[in-house]
């Protein structure tokens, strides 16, 4: 067993810019179920939107730097059309309905119909060859000491997208210092009582709503183009839900609980796949009770698990105040 | 605006009956849940610069009453209005705007808030909760303005001690008293105070009594849902009667203790549970 | 190192998958290429990609990647005078594709006559399915609307108690490492099972979170970690794969008033009805329905007034547990079982409860039997792959006109 491997692995991961995309959309979420108490189940269809977005607009002749606004105002869009109907409703319709139309959005993208603009199951691949013309680093070259290497072009890519990160936490920390946030935080408490106060609480929620949809198209471009790569079946509804983990994990309701939680989650994660290599490799009855696939599925049995664990026993998570949580709502 | 305290000497205690100087006016409101009347009120109108109980068994219809004049529910007919503007398919925060802020039966504190965050929210002025003035700032100085009335109220309050603390974190009794602190904060012409008094210790009921007929001599108009016939009595100029949803009897406090209808409606009806 | 695994899969193509094979028409000892017929490969029912066979009958669809696939045969292609040797053989299900490679599949043609159905068999065939997927999803969608009215959960874990209930059926009934019961038996240890799995929840879980006085939003977060855990744990034991009843599987149609209905359809169809009508006798006609009803209108009053709300709590979830294992029972027999059918009926029970009204059961189970027959009439219209998304649009144009849902009250909405 080699330990240093195992945390070498889960360090290289965590470190990433699939993290750094995965911050950004926590961040996101956060906005809109930390600070406004909105149940976003769909965010991942606005990291979608905001892929194809980008990647469609560069198919059709347009340059990268063209498709990523593109991408992220189709992704406000898709907050507001996705907010005015639901967003009236108790908090467990809009749950209910953004699952179900990140879904319907998938399996409309997916299908032969939506084919001649997003090639349907095959995706879009190659698009962002602009974005890597910019690499100061010689892509093929390795950056780092002795095993705990990167390549150029991930170097250049983890540069930018912790860059986003950096930028995307302080926007939200402004907004939720200021004004405009203490009214989030009150609809989040109470909604009623907002209102009876005077605010315009539909108008706050859709604003949520709108930039967390953009944030999260913003997460959704850099994963793709990190892989060079757009296809539906990365959207599916469990990458939501990892995401909420990723918030809870943090400490949903604060500033940098996303980032911390993101962080924590990859090394985590990928730390398990490594361990798990090594047990299989090393350890003979591992071997023969798990398969290296079904050891990726009991992992996500363990996301599950954690999770629930998580909201039972520190729903707080790692940033959040113990005493904040404990106050009696009623 | 001057105020006649004897303005309701001369007006008859008859159901409907018009007042010289109306601040809220209700026609022919009517919201029924499942087939059943819940709020059926012909005609109403509200004295300004007053304190008016509404009073009524379980099931009356007094907190459905308040939020469909709030905008927090919506009637099936009739009309209303503030001031003579008509208050018809206006949203709740838009009621407020205009003057007409509410409580709640079931305190409403933001509970992850400070006491002062509390009082904030209530602001109308502040330029920084809008998205771009959050953004770009220049909010400050109506923060510090905000403050400053926020502690002035507080102060009034007896809240002060507590200014820094979440708004979970108080009593039951405190969370009323902030309730009322925070909806004064909208600078109000009428305030809608739904049971202020219920689960409040006897103590803190004397000073939230006294609180309540200040805000009529800092020239409000109050509107309170109240049990406590002895309550009602010592600080109402007038009290309006619901029975099933509809004003059986309106008149200064004295007439409404001898009050036939009233006492059958007290007493000779199986009480249901007030609908919430 | 695959820092990618979570976000994409392998880059599609790469490999170079696909599926193809060549159309030979065998008559009288004579082998004729079949040109211009349409095949085409479709995944969980959705269209992979087609091809049209050319002149040596040869055809070819490139498929993203390794997994299991669809073909089908467009039977109104073939020429004249051709047809299936085995009429049902159209479609051949669970062709496994393996990474890197083409895989063959052959469609044995020879002498026949194909007509398309006239459209009122195909309309009636539709509905007729639309009324099975209507009833699969009502058995589902009852308990999870019950359990919304009495709890105020929305419990997205709901799904893998309706895969259980396919799952345990297939363990008893066909798996070789169990007792190789009959379906029937298998059957009613499955939803017997589900119903039990329903009383653990409700008292190993979701009792203690009530009395901890956890908000509803937290435990509908804690059930997103359930359904998580339970659905890969399903995995784990039960294989990716879509596996099928022993019995039961390939009837030959019978012909109901000149439209070709399978019998498990029907018996589906049947039993769901009599399933759904015994539950809404129980909740009008008995006292503990009397009093479910009562819980879910006002829990507080009903405490008050004597009734035991935690045993009419519990008493719900063992009735959803087993009625979702029902769902899940036949959803196996007239599809296919897999470890992951009860997230994706899960979508569709969403649709149907919010369309009948959050929280009542008749509307639940309307609402079921309209996304169901919306889902598959919507394939005269559009194409077969957009039927799960046609209900979920259905569900967000209800919420746009009647938010409160077909049944439900306007005091039910925010």
């Amino acid at each position: 067993m080699d330990f240093i491997a195992v945390i070498r692995d889960g360090f290289l991961a965590m470190i990433g810019p699939v993290t750094a995309a995965y911050a950004v959309s926590a961040v996101s979420l956060n906005l809109q179920f930390g600070y406004t108490g909105l149940l976003n189940f769909g965010q991942v269809a606005f990291m979608m939107v905001g892929a194809y977005g980008t990647a469609i607009t560069v198919e059709a002749g347009g340059s990268l730097w063209l498709g990523i606004p593109v991408g992220i105002l189709t992704a406000v869009l898709l907050g507001l059309l996705l907010g005015l109907p639901t967003l009236r409703l108790r908090a467990d319709y809009l749950a209910i309905t953004t699952i179900a139309l990140a879904e319907a959005l998938r399996l409309i993208v997916r299908s032969s119909w939506a084919e001649p603009l997003t090639n349907g199951v095959f995706g879009i691949q190659g698009f962002a060859d602009a974005f890597f013309d910019l690499n100061p680093f010689p892509g093929g070259a390795v950056y780092g000491v002795g095993t705990w290497t990167v390549t150029g072009r991930s170097l250049w890519m983890m540069i930018v997208s912790w860059t986003v990160v950096l930028l995307v936490v302080l926007l939200i920390r402004r907004l939720i210092k200021s004004p405009w946030g203490r009214v989030m935080r009150a609809i989040r408490e109470d909604e009623d009582a907002a209102r009876s106060l005077g605010k315009n609480v539909f108008g706050y929620k859709l604003q949520s709503l709108m930039i967390g949809g953009a944030i999260g198209a913003v997460s959704g471009i850099l994963l793709a183009i990190e892989q060079q790569n757009v296809t539906p079946d990365a959207y599916l509804p469990r990458l939501t839900f990892i995401l909420y983990v990723i918030v809870i994990l943090g400490g949903a309701g604060t500033i940098l609980g996303p980032v911390i939680g993101a962080l924590v989650f990859q090394f985590v994660f990928f730390g398990f796949d490594s361990l798990m290599a090594s047990a299989q490799a090393n350890i003979d009855w591992v071997g023969d009770i798990l398969s290296p696939a079904e050891a990726g599925q009991v992992k996500l049995i363990l996301v599950g698990v954690g999770l629930m664990l998580l909201m039972i026993f520190r729903p707080q998570g790692m940033m959040g105040d113990l005493n904040e949580s404990l106050i009696d709502d009623h | 605006m001057t105020i006649d305290p004897n303005a309701l000497a001369d007006v008859a205690a008859v159901p409907g009956v018009a007042k010289p100087d109306p601040i809220v006016t209700i026609d022919g409101l009517e919201r029924s849940f499942g087939g059943v009347h819940a709020v059926n009120v012909d005609h109403l109108e509200i004295q300004r610069g007053t304190i008016t109980s509404l009073i009524g068994p379980n099931g009356a219809g007094k907190t459905t009453l308040f939020n469909l004049i709030s905008g927090f529910d919506e009637p099936d007919n009739g009309e209303w209005d503030l001031d003579g503007g008509g208050l018809v398919g206006i949203s709740a925060y838009q009621v407020a705007r205009r003057g007409m802020v509410r409580t709640f039966q079931l305190t409403k504190s933001l509970a992850r808030l400070t006491v002062m965050e509390n009082m904030h929210v209530a602001d109308q002025t502040n330029p920084g909760e809008t998205l771009r003035g959050a953004l770009f700032g220049g909010w400050r100085k109506a923060e510090d303005e905000a403050t400053e009335k926020a502690t002035a109220l507080l102060e009034r309050f007896g809240l002060t001690h507590m200014a820094d603390e979440f708004a979970g974190s108080l009593s039951g009794g405190q969370r009323k008293l902030l309730e009322v602190a925070r909806a004064l904060m909208v600078d109000p012409d009428v305030i809608m105070l739904d049971e202020p008094m219920a689960g409040v210790n006897p103590a803190l009921t004397q000073s939230l009594l006294h609180h309540i007929t200040g805000l009529r001599e800092d020239g409000m108009t109050v509107i309170f849902i109240e049990h406590d016939m002895d309550v009602v009595q010592e600080i109402s100029d007038w009290v309006v009667v619901l029975a099933e949803g509809s004003v059986i009897a309106e008149g200064p406090p004295a007439s409404i203790g001898s009050n036939e209808i009233v006492i059958d409606a007290y007493l000779g009806r199986t009480h249901r549970e007030e609908e919430e | 190192m695959a820092l990618a695994l979570l976000a994409v899969p392998a880059m599609a193509l790469a490999d170079g998958e696909a599926i193809g094979g060549t159309l030979i028409a065998t008559t009288d000892d004579e082998r004729v290429p079949v040109e211009g017929v349409l095949i085409s490969v479709e995944q969980d029912g959705t269209l992979v990609g087609d091809s049209t066979s050319d002149a040596e009958g040869k055809w070819l669809v490139p498929v993203p990647g390794a997994g299991t696939y669809t073909v089908r045969l467009d039977v109104s292609t073939l020429p004249d005078g051709v047809g299936l040797t085995n009429a049902d053989s159209d479609v051949l299900e669970d062709i496994v594709v393996q990474e890197g490679r083409q895989r063959t599949v052959l469609f044995p043609l020879g002498e026949g006559s194909t007509t398309s159905p006239p459209p009122y068999q195909r309309f009636g065939s539709l509905l007729f399915a639309g009324l099975k997927l209507g009833a699969v999803i009502a058995l589902s969608a009852v308990g999870l609307s019950l359990i919304y009215a009495v709890t105020g959960l929305v419990n997205f874990a709901h799904g893998e108690m309706v895969t259980l209930g396919a799952v345990l059926t297939y363990f008893f009934s066909t798996s070789v490492a169990g007792p190789g019961w009959s379906l029937f038996i298998a059957g009613a240890a499955a939803v017997a099972l589900g119903a039990g799995f329903g009383w653990v929840q409700d008292r190993g879980l979701w009792r203690p979170l009530r009395k901890r006085r956890m908000g509803l939003v937290a435990m509908m977060v804690v059930s997103i970690g359930l359904s998580f855990a339970l659905r890969y744990l399903i995995l784990v034991m039960f294989g990716g794969t879509r596996k099928l009843y022993d019995e039961f599987t390939g009837q030959t149609p019978i012909d109901f008033f000149g439209i070709p209905v399978v019998p498990k359809n029907l018996i589906t169809i049947v039993v769901g009805v009599v399933v759904l009508a015994l539950v809404g006798l129980f909740l009008q006609r008995t006292r503990i329905g009397t009093a479910l009803r009562a819980v879910s209108d006002n829990p507080d009053l009903s405490e008050s007034s004597g009734i035991d709300v935690d045993k009419v709590v519990t008493l719900t979830w063992v009735m959803a547990g087993g009625l979702a294992a029902l769902g899940g029972l036949f959803f196996g027999l007239t599809e296919a079982v897999q470890w992951d059918m009860g997230f994706r009926l899960l979508l569709l029970i969403f649709a149907a409860v919010v369309l009948g009204g959050l929280g009542t059961a008749y509307g639940a189970m309307l609402g079921a039997f309209v996304v169901g027959i919306a889902v598959e009439m919507s394939t005269l219209i559009f194409p077969s792959e957009l039927k799960s998304a046609v209900g979920l649009i259905v569900l967000i144009i209800m919420l746009l006109v009647r938010p409160q849902g077909l049944l439900g009250t306007r005091e039910r909405i925010g």
